[in-house]
């Protein structure tokens, strides 16, 4: 918690009593307002025992450049009404700013300053969008379920399952048609899903034939109850090309199990330029090339991401001809997080034992070279025809604009990815924006910030709403107060840069 | 209590703001009105020029006398020297066999106060409306005419319904009252909206319908109104928090329960109109066009 919210709260009211009641003093009706409560304007409220907005219009600070020493907001408690704010290096986002719906709210900001000399406008406003998604990676490469098999949360569709890709699994999540196109209790849920996954915050979800996945940005996917701990190496081909050397002269045959490609060291490529025996173990599946296999069980929650948890079982014969007593066969999964050692009997059978040192450490390499499993969560939104006319008269222009590259979109800052083609079709990722950024409306439909950041004469020529642009300066003046002030996130470039 | 001594310099002025369509947004605490004045324009601009000069004071004269304004009315009218208060007092006054406080019309008292000053002002307005967070104070002249669109779910918030409105019908208030609304409810209605001879005793009537639009059933949370408000004027009485999915005969009988209120009150002429709403399920009265599709 930081000084300068603790100072805001107690300029604007005090503690009473003891518990945890705070006397609102931002108007004369002086709500005593319960913690987790909201006064009767529903703009204050108490949280945790501070008087914080409920509908704080955010403003960005810059970070400092070029080595600059860094303030930090929070240690300038008698700054926290934004009269010290610099202009040069504030930028107003979208968050809080109000939307045209329901239509009493202000009217977003049209915003004027400079950026190294050349005036810009900022077009800032909270989009309301209907046509909205979110698209989730979650690094694993345990199967979730199959491809196209719908994802649920509290018993409602909310998306499906689609492509498996590198190390992890996507979902699609969101979208109009269930939004809107089904029932009023799956608008509402997805509504709600989309909204948490946005602001950071966890979500469990279920899918069809498959299994339970709790998803929260920038957080290892929980599946099943279990947190998932590593992303794979490589697939069981590529683990058994990275490491052959190191096990070379300590193994005679390792067996990568992975549900996509199977490797076999002796028999793949690797090995054979290593001018390793053939050891003689055939693996069930389908064979590929030489020493890669397709699959060699089916998708589960075991080793590699496949169903077994004896990985002999994937054994589909060994030849007496080729195999010898004694072969030291090593099985691991692609991450490292299951290994087993084996020596082969006068009989030819792979009797388990303790793994040798050097093999283990091949072995812990694995997972060293493993990423952390995170879930990314990016938000995808169209800009459609009303939220352009707020920006000017003529809104195919500012569509050109952008897709030119001459008029930047940020979402609260946080730099868009727009997609080629007709339209404002935008996606970003959640964790860089600012806290509680997204909102919704019950049509339902998510809220989110939007600035369109163009050159002022491109603005006019656009057909602007030239006579409603303010200057920055104003709107630290009027709106500094009350206003919420973020450092701007490190990782982002700053908005105004083209 | 001398309110003005303590931190005058601190508070947030009124706000005043036209918005787009040629309205005033005038806010100050918890009051929020959109308003909305057609006729000549000059008597339109007096018109707001009388209702912000008004508007500057209306907030600070509640809150002197809002101790008084929380107790529950009993066999004695309460000594209220502010309108506006007096305004809310009157509009309650009929209901007082209940429990019920003042505070229950204080919405709709702040827009009809708006709305005789603005009249008083410019006599001449065509059309008027002042809206308080969904309280509504009107003004039609002769030959004029409002569309008022009808919501049934607070929280949705998006019309499925509109009642026309002329001099004719004697309506000069509407207000919607419901459990997901800024006030408390001891029911369990999605909503209730009133139509009545002023905005207060609409909301004074819809508060007290919303109240009867109740049943026991396990699918209903409910809080002492003061472990949320601990100022609420409703004190320990039990108001709604959540209601879940309810039975098809629970709903009914809710709603009939809301009903029985509401005729006696359309009978007696204390309320032209009324629309009943609960989870998905409707009563209306008859004395009202619903132009769109809304079926009982």
């Amino acid at each position: 918690m930081t000084s300068a919210l603790i100072e805001r709260s107690a300029k604007f009211g005090a503690a009473e009593g003891d518990d945890g009641i705070i006397r609102c003093d931002a108007c004369p009706v002086l709500c005593r307002i319960r913690p987790g409560r909201s006064g009767a304007c529903a703009r204050y409220a108490n949280q945790d025992g501070l008087l914080i907005r409920t509908d704080p219009v955010v403003l960005l600070e810059q970070a400092a450049m070029n080595g600059q020493a860094l303030i930090p907001f929070a240690e300038r408690a008698d700054d926290w009404d934004g009269s010290l704010l610099n202009p040069s290096q504030t930028f107003v986002t979208g968050i809080g700013a109000g939307t045209t719906y329901p239509d009493y709210k202000p009217a977003p900001f049209i915003v004027g300053q400079q950026h190294n000399g050349v005036d810009t406008v900022t077009v800032v406003t909270e989009g309301i969008f209907s046509y909205c998604g979110v698209k989730v990676k979650i690094d694993t490469d345990r199967h979730l379920g199959p491809e196209t098999a719908a994802v649920r949360c509290q018993g409602e569709q909310v998306g499906h399952v689609t492509t498996a890709e590198y190390g992890s699994q996507m979902l699609s999540l969101g979208g109009v048609r269930h939004l809107t196109g089904g029932s009023k209790k799956e608008g509402n849920v997805t509504c709600d899903t989309m909204l948490k996954l946005c602001n950071g915050e966890a979500v469990e979800l279920t899918i069809d034939n498959g299994h339970s996945v709790v998803v929260q940005a920038g957080a290892a996917p929980i599946v099943d109850g279990v947190v998932e701990k590593r992303m794979r190496v490589g697939c069981g081909s590529a683990t058994v090309g990275i490491f052959a050397k190191q096990w070379l002269g300590h193994v005679d045959e390792v067996i990568v199990v992975d549900d996509h490609i199977t490797g076999v060291l002796t028999e793949h490529q690797a090995g054979r330029v290593l001018n390793m025996r053939p050891a003689g173990i055939r693996v069930k599946g389908r064979k590929s090339t030489p020493g890669r296999y397709f699959q060699v069980a089916s998708p589960g929650m075991g080793w590699g991401g496949t169903d077994i948890s004896d990985p002999l079982a994937i054994i589909l014969k060994i030849d007496p001809e080729v195999a010898w007593p004694g072969l030291r066969l090593l099985m691991t999964s692609t991450t490292g997080e299951d290994a087993i050692w084996c020596i082969f009997d006068d009989n030819l059978v792979p009797v388990p034992q303790e793994m040798p040192l050097e093999v283990r450490r091949v072995v812990d390499r694995i997972g060293e070279n493993c990423e952390p499993s995170v879930c990314t969560v990016l938000f995808m939104a169209g800009a459609g025809g009303s939220l352009r006319a707020g920006v000017t008269e003529n809104p195919v222009l500012l569509t050109r604009s952008v897709q030119e590259g001459t008029a930047k979109v940020t979402l609260g800052g946080a730099p868009a990815m727009l997609w080629p083609g007709g339209g404002i079709t935008v996606m970003v990722d959640v964790l860089r924006l600012p806290k509680k950024a997204f909102g919704y409306v019950p049509t339902p439909a998510l809220v989110a910030p939007i600035e369109f950041i163009l050159p002022r004469d491109l603005y006019i020529q656009s057909g602007g709403h030239v006579d409603q642009i303010v200057s920055i300066d104003n709107v630290i003046e009027n709106y500094g107060k009350a206003a919420r002030v973020d450092q701007q996130a490190s990782q982002n470039p700053w908005p105004l840069t083209p | 209590m001398a309110v003005d001594s303590i931190k005058p310099l601190s508070w947030d002025r009124p706000t005043i703001n036209l918005l787009a369509g040629d309205r005033l947004h005038l806010n100050h605490g918890p009051i929020d009105l959109i308003i909305k004045a057609e006729g000549e324009r000059t008597d339109v601009e007096a018109a707001y020029a009388a209702a912000v000069d008004r508007f500057q004071t209306v907030l600070s004269e509640l809150v002197q006398e809002l101790p008084q304004l929380r107790q529950p009315l009993g066999e004695t009218i309460p000594e209220i020297r502010g309108v506006v208060g007096q305004r809310m007092v009157q509009a309650c006054w009929p209901y007082r066999r209940d429990f019920i406080t003042p505070m229950a019309a204080v919405a709709g008292s702040v827009a009809d106060e708006m709305n005789a000053t603005m009249l008083a002002s410019s006599p001449k307005l065509q059309t008027l409306f002042i809206n308080n967070g969904g309280d509504i104070a009107l003004f039609v002249a002769k030959g004029a005419q409002l569309r008022i669109g009808l919501i049934a779910d607070i929280s949705a918030g998006v019309p499925e319904g509109s009642i026309l409105v002329n001099p004719e019908s004697g309506i000069g208030g509407v207000a919607t009252s419901g459990w997901r609304g800024r006030s408390f409810s001891r029911g369990i209605a999605d909503a209730v909206t009133v139509l009545a001879r002023t905005a207060a005793e609409a909301d004074a009537a819809a508060t007290i319908i919303a109240n009867a639009v109740d049943v026991v059933s396990p699918h209903i949370q409910r809080s002492p109104a003061h472990s949320l408000d601990i100022d609420s004027d409703l004190g320990g009485i039990a108001v709604t928090t959540d209601v879940d999915q309810l039975q098809k005969n629970e709903v009914e009988n809710a709603l009939s329960s809301g009903e029985s209120i509401a005729r006696v009150l359309l009978q007696s002429s204390q309320i032209q109109a009324y629309f009943i709403a609960l989870q998905g399920r409707y009563r209306l009265s008859e004395s009202v066009d619903l132009r769109k599709n809304i079926s009982p």
